[in-house]
């Protein structure tokens, strides 16, 4: 997130890149081409950190992904969709990672996940190339620098550091039920339950800005004060 | 914080929805009662954020008649295909095990307002701290010539859902080829300002499905309705040459049925129809009336928590009032009873009562996965519900935009249920 980790994380990720070269001969598993895929990671960086010091945000972080259980990255609240998933057994194999992505809902219903798929097949494989270099060799983990939540933002830290108040979000938030479910169900509509209170307040601060664009979010943003979006955020952290 | 009140009191779950509950509430309890009466995007809201927030406090009975409620909102995409009839089911369960909503299947058939009891069609009443009227919509008799709600079998409405919606769809598919569907639209203010549109648009989908040589009239006495722009491209891009709309200045305006010989006449002109969608002239809920709470064919609210003009202890809230610039739609009520639900509880039990923010948007399906809205917030103004800002979709949008908007539409469905029923 700073720059100084930055510099590192740029020294480290070119010696893993040669190292990877050596390991797989070009090109590796997949045919993915990483560079392709780090570009359409652009897709997901809005709720996944991946690399060096990635930590949970909207979505869990993406290190070590491979041949993971699923639903078991530590100190991320998952939905009810995955938390079963996860209880029939489900292991982040390359096979069950690329279905997820082509269309997550198809492989866990009700999941929170807000992404509405990635269908072209290319697409996929060099998405999940550039993901695997952060699950082939955990202590190699390259830092992914411009991979932070929040990091293209210019909100005053001061709106930043405000301290909602739930219950005044709890009232505000009869506004946001009407489309977003408590449940964190998101079909159609995306889920705000239990995000991070730093990605709510950035997200609807650029709705009301109309940094980020659509028409309903934008109407809704306009007319909430500072406070408000503070109490909202402080509110749907803690839902249950 | 109370979200996790999901196990308290057990009281009211089990007895409800049996008629023994109101002779029980009249004299025991201390705790403030709430009735409300009717159970749809207003009255299931209230009694849910009632129920949710009070933590037993409050004692919330709902009366509304039928045991699974039928959502007015995307009954038009059953008719045309893309929804089944039990998706639009909904019952009260949730409501009365999980947040101690009284539940009573029954009719209200009157209310006296200085007692403060409500009367209801099994025999008993029932007494009331705060009333809550969310009755909907009735149809003016007389106000489509040829026309009452005794014909609405040969010309039904299909304008509150059920047997009227299975009614018009099994009409429509059994159209004779190359037939007419025939709509008489309502003038305003009515329910749900772009449904007679959207349905047109679903009614047209349909038939090109399975009579695409068929014709659809819309005889209109308005000369612009809702989204009239994005409905006439969309008419124009999905149903070419299938729909003739007549407005005011053709003779619209000017229409009488005969239900008997199907047949319509408009600016005297007769014409043989095969369906005839009869959508008269609204009113309040007729309950309104009967409470001596309307002025006009509507009852009149306060901006600021939909209190009746005509009555401190009754809101009235959704398509029955008259509240300023908000559309009657189901969003609308659903917005409306969350400030409405802050007020009573503020006022029965002390917690903060909240200034009034309401917001409206209305989704439409034109067309395989072409959605379109137009939605506007609202502030309580001086003497009237006031709107601040809105938006609306635009000609001309990409495919993936539309395709987006029907999708959030069908996101909103579930929302919206979610908060109404739990």
């Amino acid at each position: 997130m700073t720059g100084k980790k930055r510099q590192t994380g740029k020294s480290i990720r070119s010696v893993f890149l040669a190292s990877a070269v050596l390991m797989f001969g070009a090109p590796a598993l997949g045919a993915g081409d990483i560079e392709r895929g780090e570009a359409l990671y652009g897709k997901c960086i809005g709720c996944h950190q991946v690399g060096e010091g990635a930590v949970n945000r909207i979505g869990p972080q993406l290190n070590g992904i491979f041949d993971r259980p699923a639903g078991t990255v530590e100190g991320y609240r998952y939905s009810n969709g995955m938390k079963r998933a996860s209880a029939d057994g489900l292991v982040w194999t390359r096979e069950k990672l690329d279905a997820f992505i082509e269309d997550p809902r198809i492989l866990v219903s009700r999941t929170r996940m807000s992404f509405r798929g990635m269908k072209d097949e290319q697409d996929r494989t060099d998405l999940l190339a550039y993901l695997q270099q952060y699950s082939d060799n955990p202590s190699d983990i390259p830092e992914a620098t411009p991979r932070v939540v929040g990091a293209d933002h210019d909100l005053d830290p001061a709106v930043l550091a405000i301290v909602g108040d739930p219950a005044y979000g709890e009232y505000l938030s009869g506004e946001c039920a009407g489309c977003h479910q408590d449940s964190g169900a998101n079909d159609g509509i995306p889920a705000i339950t239990n995000w991070p209170v730093e990605d709510f307040v950035i997200a609807l601060h650029a709705y009301k800005s109309g940094i980020r664009e659509h028409p309903v979010m934008e109407m809704m943003a306009k007319r909430l004060t500072d406070d408000e979006i503070a109490a909202l955020a402080a509110y749907y952290k803690d839902l249950e | 914080m109370k979200i996790n009140r999901r196990t308290f009191i057990g009281t009211a779950a089990a007895a409800s929805a049996t008629l023994s509950a109101p002779a029980v509430l009249g004299a025991a309890h201390g705790r403030p009662k709430v009735v409300v009466v009717g159970g749809g995007a207003g009255g299931a809201t209230v009694a849910h954020y009632l129920g949710k927030d009070s933590g037993g406090a409050i004692d919330v009975t709902l009366i509304e008649p039928t045991r699974r409620y039928y959502t007015c909102f995307f009954s038009n995409l059953y008719l045309g295909g893309f929804r089944e009839f039990e998706s639009l089911g909904h019952s009260y369960g949730t409501l009365a095990s999980d947040f101690g909503v009284n539940v009573v299947h029954d009719w209200v058939t009157g209310v006296d307002r200085e007692a403060r009891t409500v009367s209801l069609a099994s025999g008993g009443s029932m007494a009331y701290d705060k009333l809550v009227l969310s009755p909907g919509i009735d149809f003016i008799e007389g106000a489509v010539e040829g026309w009452s709600t005794a014909s609405q079998n040969k010309m039904p409405h299909a304008y509150k859902a059920g047997s009227q919606s299975q009614l018009l769809k099994a009409q429509i598919e059994a159209m004779p080829e190359g037939g007419t569907y025939a709509m008489v639209a309502p003038p305003n203010p009515f329910r749900c300002p772009p449904g007679p549109y959207e349905r047109i648009s679903m009614v047209a989908h349909r038939l090109k499905q399975i009579n695409p040589t068929a014709k659809i009239l819309i005889l209109d006495p308005k000369e612009k309705f809702s989204k009239m722009a994005l409905f006439q491209e969309a008419w124009g891009d999905h149903y070419d040459g299938m729909i003739e709309w007549v407005g005011p200045d053709f003779g619209g305006g000017n229409v009488s049925v005969n239900p008997d010989t199907m047949e319509v006449s408009v600016d005297g002109e007769i014409e043989k129809v095969d369906v005839c969608n009869v959508i008269p002239a609204m009113k309040a809920g007729h309950i309104c009336e009967q409470a001596g709470l309307t002025e006009g064919n509507w009852a009149p609210v306060e901006p600021t928590a939909m209190t009746s003009r005509l009555d401190p202890n009754v809101h009235v809230l959704g398509d029955s009032s008259q509240q300023g610039d908000m559309p009657k739609s189901g969003f609308s009520a659903n917005s409306q009873a969350k400030v409405v639900a802050n007020n009573i509880r503020g006022q029965l039990t002390g917690s903060q009562i909240f200034p009034a923010r309401y917001s409206n948007t209305c989704w439409s399906l034109v067309g395989t996965n072409d959605g379109i809205k137009v939605g506007a917030s609202y502030e309580a103004g001086e003497d009237k519900i006031t709107k601040i800002d809105g938006f609306i979709s635009q000609t001309g949008e990409s495919d993936e935009v539309r395709k987006q908007t029907y999708e959030e539409s069908e996101g909103w469905y579930d929302g919206i249920s979610a908060d109404m029923f739990g």
